[in-house]
């Protein structure tokens, strides 16, 4: 069979299992559902998680597709619509195809002609994120039950468990966008970006949930993350323009 | 399947099962590819390429499993670390799921919210990806227009500015301690940037979860 990173096979292949994908998640969705009606939680908490969830996720997932376009110009389109689509991350897979064609000196813009260096790059990007496949259905249900065993001891050291959690990933994120405020004494203003786009998001965020307390408006708290999302997306640009990027360029 | 299995054990039940086929079929798909076109892998660069990528990808997807199984839910992390980004999409979906509906994510309200959300975010995910395959041609020059690309490279902070608004309000005590933390090593440490902030979440939550222990304890929270 003669090799095309568009051949009609690896479409049938990659759509073969972006329908099972699509159906594990339709699967679940029916059954917390059904789950949610039974514990009482209420329908109206139920569409609006659905609504709200919906909307949130349009501005990342189009931000996931600049992935594919990256990856699509050496690897075709039915590959990164697999690896984008399925456990992938927009951020590990274009390093791990990146680390992959570097020692076939293939070029990240220029398309893969020869079968033995695409099946190079996608086992490198395969087995890169296996680990995944193979512990969740082992060890998910000891971690999680273990959890759910602190709430049922202590129900107040639960809630602050869970907190803490939560506090301490959004700590590391927030701590992420500082990191290149150092290089503002010798000129590099870009640094300041991430940190006025979050500050724009926080404040629109802010804004929001006051207004939607005082008065009483409710599809304010439930849109909120995705306005101050897109907010904070939209300032990026002027904030790019102003400080001349979004990044201190590497030397 | 038994009948009587409780809500919780049958999304482990049917969890695993989906998690264990979906894993056997990506491993296929190089190995079909390489049977169908008769491709041998360049042995060399498949063994450079590993020893660049897959050390560090274990290592931090290790250490994620246990980071983030106890946020996601049992349901949530079988769908999220099949469909992928996670800390830049799932996760801050389910957050914000649970927190407007005031449930916990240990609790069995927070597994079913978590989970809805997370499905139905990797259900508009994959249609949004199918139709960009689709017309990838015509949607290209937009998505790579240079003056879209602050926007979608500055996600995560807008992202995290909105998120942690909501939750350092409600526990500013707890915050103090790993914000700062975080500020001085990401600022004073040049090897921690937007490529190792994946590394940093587990230690933000070890350190956090440790504070947050002795607070309480000393009855501070």
């Amino acid at each position: 069979m003669e090799f095309s990173v568009n051949h009609p096979l690896i479409f049938i292949i990659v759509g073969i299992i972006v329908a099972f994908v699509l159906g594990q998640s339709v699967f679940f969705l029916v059954r917390a559902l059904k789950r949610a009606k039974e514990l009482g939680i209420s329908s109206s908490t139920v569409k609006k998680t659905v609504s709200s969830s919906a909307i949130f996720t349009i501005a990342p997932a189009v931000a996931i597709l600049v992935g594919v376009v990256v990856l699509s110009k050496s690897l075709g389109v039915a590959l990164p619509w697999l690896r984008l689509s399925v456990i992938g991350s927009l951020s590990y897979e274009v390093i791990a195809a990146q680390n992959a064609m570097e020692p076939l000196a293939q070029d990240m813009s220029s398309v893969v002609t020869d079968p033995s260096v695409y099946v190079t790059v996608l086992w490198v990007m395969t087995l890169s994120i296996a680990l995944g496949l193979i512990l969740v259905p082992i060890i998910t249900k000891k971690v999680q039950t273990g959890v759910s065993k602190i709430g049922m001891k202590d129900k107040k050291w639960g809630e602050i468990f869970s907190n803490a959690m939560f506090l301490g990933m959004i700590s590391a994120f927030l701590g992420y966008v500082f990191c290149d405020v150092t290089y503002i004494a010798d000129g590099h203003l870009q640094g300041l970006t991430p940190v006025c786009v979050m500050v724009v998001s926080a404040v629109v965020m802010a804004i929001l949930g006051i207004c939607s307390t005082k008065f009483k408006i409710r599809w304010m708290t439930d849109y909120a993350l995705p306005i101050s999302l897109l907010c904070g997306m939209a300032s990026a640009i002027l904030f790019s323009n102003i400080f001349g990027g979004y990044a201190v360029p590497t030397v | 399947m038994k009948k009587n299995m409780s809500y919780m054990d049958s999304v482990h039940y049917y969890g695993r099962i989906w998690g264990l086929i979906l894993g056997a079929l990506i491993i296929a798909v190089p190995l079909v590819l390489c049977i169908a076109f008769s491709a041998v892998p360049k042995w060399d660069a498949l063994v450079k390429g590993l020893i660049a990528t897959l050390p560090m990808y274990w290592a931090v997807g290790f250490i994620e499993i246990f980071t983030y199984v106890p946020m996601l839910g049992a349901g949530g992390t079988y769908l999220s670390f099949v469909t992928g980004n996670i800390s830049n999409l799932k996760l801050p979906c389910a957050v914000d799921a649970m927190e407007r509906a005031g449930v916990k994510a240990n609790s069995e309200e927070g597994e079913v919210l978590s989970t809805i959300s997370i499905a139905v975010s990797s259900i508009v995910t994959t249609a949004i990806i199918l139709l960009g395959v689709l017309f990838i041609v015509p949607i290209q020059p937009i998505l790579e227009n240079p003056v879209l690309e602050p926007a979608f490279e500055m996600i995560l902070p807008a992202l995290f500015g909105g998120l942690g608004v909501v939750f350092i309000s409600k526990n500013v005590k707890l915050s103090i301690a790993p914000i700062i933390l975080m500020l001085v090593l990401f600022i004073f440490i040049p090897a921690l940037n937007k490529g190792t902030v994946g590394i940093m979440v587990p230690v933000g939550v070890l350190f956090t979860l440790g504070v947050a222990r002795i607070m309480y304890k000393k009855g501070w929270l």
